[in-house]
């Protein structure tokens, strides 16, 4: 298969127009996705997760737009959308008509990235920001590839000019956040989407990005995004990701957040639903005393399969970083988690945090957890843990003894397991919406 | 309210409950005693519904109704209730909110409509002072970072939000200082009356200094081998255990 998807994309990749500012990041990616095809079950980062089977002939590849009417987009809005920015996404690429920009321009810049890639100093969208989009996104696109040398990530980068370039202005505490919608219509058949973003958070701004998906028509999609953020000094960032699309769904995401000056920068990731899940998570600290979170919670049943593969990598001294990841298993899900801690040789002073706890509640469920450290510096404070279980049975004739049924009981104790993953979702409205979702999925009522 | 007769338990192969009688009528406060191993603790855990125990033989009669028939939910809601001898931590759901559930619970169990939020508050404001139990401690996470003694408070503070008809107090005593027993023994004493019953379990005379059961019987190897007033508990203090084990041997062999 890996061969046939090879000429596939290539055939594809010949027949597209060229994007200015991108030609050859784009040839060098898809000579890198032709040379490492796609990943098999025996290399080492994909052992759990199978996605050759993704590459089918029936997938329909259309990042030319289909017909997405407003009210297609109503069924993926999610609440604190009036206060927000929506841009739009469809089939992967980046749709300004149907997006809605609620933030001034003073604070926040959204361009297509092909746009801003062939942008200079001396066109209409290169004054925006003073001649330096085209700089910036050639200096910036990609590089998350380091750490992903696989045929998918390099998929993405090969068809990369239909995504989107993001600028939170320096110095602009932005309050409002940017909600981004990935829409697959998949009423023309299986759709591949490869959706791509490039955030640029200037000095001393905040941002709050706000990710979701929808598949439309109900059948399968499968989406291959990249997402690629550069936080600089004294910003904040704060990324949520909700994954609720339904079991025809599949979907491999990369989220690599870079902190190149001493920032905060927060991400929750949440995944409800989905038939093959990857999310590829990637802190890195290249100044010191930056501090980084990650949270997740996946909430599965049915067959899906979930794998969050996280990467803080330290590469200089005095970096925090804190990750918690939980997940519960109905079913026949499957719950792999996979954190990854560099410190290198100079990062003295690491403190680096990990935990994934996993309760399993169907009997045909799993979970794969794997802590993964590699410290080459001697000064550091490092800690994992990762816990597989069922529910405590303690508990729950705790809460039967109190006259509590068995059935409330239970979702009393996993709304309280997941709970406090959602505690940090900042946006009340967002959190709200979330817990709805998972109090619904759990059968929990207080 | 209480009838149990011939009761036989045990957990995986082991027999641990041997044929135990016993009576508890409303108003009355019976201590069960016993060395360690005796059943005291499996005697209180079948009555309210501990799965891996299992009742092999004998009844249990609760206000009329087959108690061993119930579910461990269906026993709290008519009125029985355990304060644990290890009360379970439980990280993510709020004291407050359990409590006011699991009142919700058994009012609806006895067609009542469920308490309002003000009526709540209430309520808990009254009982809090007989536990003298802290408002900040039950706007935590159930018994997370509880104190041994904080612990033992909530379980009290829980049964007298409950109301329950007959409440087993299960090794309430153990950890516990002399102030937080106190407290404890404090609460119990004010829920008392004549139209329920307490059965304390104890491994020590000390607690009935404070809660005055008015009967002892004592439990040794899966049998109550001696019932008596509170007289038997100061023998017991006295004595130790090991009178009662020279004298239950015939009886054990019979």
């Amino acid at each position: 298969m890996s061969k046939e998807a090879i000429d596939h994309f290539s055939e594809l990749y010949a027949k597209r127009t060229p994007v200015t500012g991108l030609s050859a990041f784009n040839e060098s990616a898809i000579s890198d996705f032709r040379r490492l095809g796609i990943p098999a079950v025996k290399h080492e980062e994909w052992k759990y997760t199978r996605v050759s089977s993704l590459f089918r002939k029936d997938l329909v590849f259309l990042p030319e737009a289909t017909e997405v009417s407003a009210a297609d987009i109503d069924s993926i809005r999610m609440p604190g959308h009036e206060e927000a920015s929506e841009l739009v996404f469809v089939n992967g690429v980046y749709r300004p008509g149907l997006s809605i920009m609620r933030h001034q321009a003073e604070e926040i810049v959204v361009l297509p990235l092909h746009e801003a890639a062939g942008s200079t100093a001396n066109d209409a969208v290169g004054r925006q920001g003073g001649g330096r989009f085209g700089e910036f996104v050639s200096g910036n696109l990609g590089h998350s590839g380091r750490y992903h040398p696989d045929g998918v990530h390099a998929l993405n980068s090969a068809f990369s000019g239909d995504g989107a370039f993001i600028v939170a202005k320096k110095g602009k505490i932005i309050q409002r956040p940017v909600y981004i919608y990935h829409v697959s219509d998949s009423r023309k058949g299986f759709i591949f989407s490869q959706p791509r973003l490039l955030v640029h958070v200037e000095a001393g701004a905040h941002l709050r990005m706000v990710e979701t998906y929808r598949t439309l028509g109900g059948g399968e999609s499968f989406t291959n995004e990249v997402f690629e953020v550069v936080a600089e000094s004294d910003s904040v960032v704060d990324y949520y990701k909700i994954q609720d699309e339904g079991s025809g769904a599949n979907h491999v995401g990369t989220t690599h957040i870079r902190q190149t000056g001493k920032c905060l920068t927060n991400a929750v990731t949440v995944t409800l639903s989905g038939a093959i899940v990857r999310n590829n998570l990637n802190m890195v600290m290249e100044a010191e005393h930056g501090e980084s979170h990650m949270y997740g919670l996946y909430l599965l049943d049915g067959k899906t399969h979930v794998d969050n593969h996280t990467i803080v990598d330290n590469v200089v001294p005095n970096c925090y970083s804190n990750e918690l990841y939980k997940g519960i298993m109905d079913g026949e899900s499957t719950g792999v988690f996979n954190g990854k801690i560099f410190v290198r040789k100079d990062a003295q002073k690491t403190n680096a945090y990990q935990s994934n706890k996993n309760v399993l509640i169907g009997e045909k469920a799993a979970a794969y957890t794997k802590p993964q450290l590699e410290i080459f510096a001697d000064d550091v404070k490092c800690s994992h843990g990762c816990t597989v279980g069922r529910l405590d049975d303690e508990a729950l004739f705790y809460l039967r003894a109190r006259g509590l049924g068995e059935k409330s009981a239970r979702a009393l104790l996993l709304h309280a397991f997941a709970v406090d993953i959602l505690d940090n979702i900042k946006l009340e409205a967002l959190r709200t919406h979330v817990d709805s979702l998972i109090s619904e999925r759990l059968e929990f009522e207080l | 309210m209480l009838k149990i007769h011939n009761l036989h338990a045990r957990i995986d192969e082991k027999q641990i409950l041997k044929g135990i009688d016993l009576e508890i009528n409303p108003g009355e406060v019976h201590a069960i005693m016993g060395p360690n191993g005796s059943g005291k603790s499996t005697l209180a855990s079948v009555l309210a519904g501990r799965e891996q125990f299992e009742v092999t033989e004998g009844s249990v009669e609760f206000l009329g109704k087959d108690l061993l028939e119930m579910a461990p939910e269906e026993r709290a809601r008519e009125g029985m209730f355990l304060a644990f001898q290890y009360p379970v931590e439980i990280p993510g759901v709020s004291t407050t909110n359990f409590i006011k559930t699991a009142v919700n619970e058994t009012r609806k169990h006895r067609g009542q409509e469920p308490l309002d939020a003000v009526a709540f508050l209430k309520l808990m404001k009254e009982r809090m002072k007989l536990v003298e139990i802290d408002q900040s401690l039950l706007s935590r996470s159930l018994n997370e970072g509880f104190s041994g003694g904080e612990k033992k408070r909530n379980e009290i503070f829980q049964m007298a939000m409950l109301e329950p008809r007959l409440a087993i107090l299960d090794e309430t005593d153990s950890g516990l200082d002399i102030d937080a027993l106190r407290i404890v023994a404090n609460g119990v004493n004010q829920y008392r009356g004549k139209d329920n019953a307490f059965l304390i379990v104890t491994h020590y005379q000390r607690l009935l200094d404070y809660i005055v059961p008015d009967f002892v019987h004592v439990l040794y190897n899966g049998r109550i081998v001696r019932s008596g007033t509170r007289e038997l508990a100061l023998e017991l203090e006295e004595k130790g255990y090991d009178f009662i084990k020279s004298e239950a041997r015939p009886v054990a062999q019979d």
